[in-house]
């Protein structure tokens, strides 16, 4: 299955935002097929934005995050041209990562 | 613009993983080595899948911390006063705190109770947004961890169709 990341990073004012979205079903475990059985739980646990190859966020996530979700944060310093990372791994051990730089 | 690029493993390898690991929630348990391929860092081990199996507040944060936090006015949380769709809630949290190292999200009324969690090391700013599922009407509370001590800021969000079930 192919898991996308989209990523995109801007610098301004000597502080850059990272913005970040994520396809990933994020099945909690909670909800019910068609036929009335429980979708197991199928969720990112780890996700890591790294700027340079240095962390600038680690999130931990359950099931009580959205589907396909989004994430915008941001760090000091940072200029055009840095190459800005994420990577997740779910809880199947699955992994996906995506690279931007910093516009 | 951004470069796209998406991969996931290899057939096989996940296939081993998901054999490694066994079925339901033993994947949760996956030992460390069934993931030192994985491309996130070393932060993956750290994951802290107790904490986000409690199903209280206090028991999760007492988990996570070990303390309790105080509620700050230099704590800030924003969600929407009414949220329509529980499944996808926008939450955006801030602190005019100095050097905040953690901040955690919880919805108080969830089936676990700890929604995300974010380790900030020093240059990053405490606000992020990110969306969370509401199982039903609750308090979300944003904790920050800044100089070993813990503050908080709550706000209740009305949910009119469930985000868990």
């Amino acid at each position: 299955m192919a898991h996308q990341i989209l990523i995109r990073a801007k610098v301004a004012a000597g502080s850059t935002t990272v913005e970040a979205l994520v396809q990933h079903p994020m099945d909690s475990g909670f909800i019910k097929d068609k036929s009335g059985k429980l979708i197991p739980p199928h969720y990112i646990e780890v996700i890591e934005f790294t700027h340079n190859g240095r962390i600038v966020l680690t999130g931990f996530w359950g099931p009580a995050v959205s589907k396909n979700p989004f994430i915008k944060f941001s760090f000091k310093g940072g200029k055009s041209g840095d190459a800005i990372g994420v990577s997740w791994v779910d809880n199947h051990g699955e992994t996906a990562s995506a690279t931007a730089r910093i516009a | 613009m951004a470069e796209r690029n998406a991969s996931s493993p290899s057939g096989p390898r996940r296939r081993q993983l998901l054999a490694a690991a066994g079925p339901g929630a033993a994947a949760l348990l996956a030992p460390g080595a069934a993931r030192a391929g994985a491309a996130v860092g070393a932060n993956a081990s750290n994951y802290p899948s107790k904490v986000f199996r409690q199903k209280t507040e206090a028991a999760a944060l007492k988990l996570m911390f070990g303390k309790m936090p105080e509620a700050s006015a230099a704590a800030k949380l924003t969600a929407p006063r009414i949220a329509e769709n529980g499944a996808v809630v926008p939450v955006i949290v801030d602190a005019t705190l100095p050097g905040v190292t953690t901040v955690a999200i919880i919805a108080k009324e969830n089936p676990f109770a700890m929604a995300c969690a974010y380790r900030l090391p020093p240059g990053t700013s405490p606000a992020i947004s990110s969306q969370v599922k509401l199982a039903k009407t609750t308090d979300v509370v944003a904790v920050f961890e800044s100089g070993g001590k813990l503050f908080s800021a709550t706000k209740n969000v009305k949910v009119t169709l469930g985000g868990c079930g």
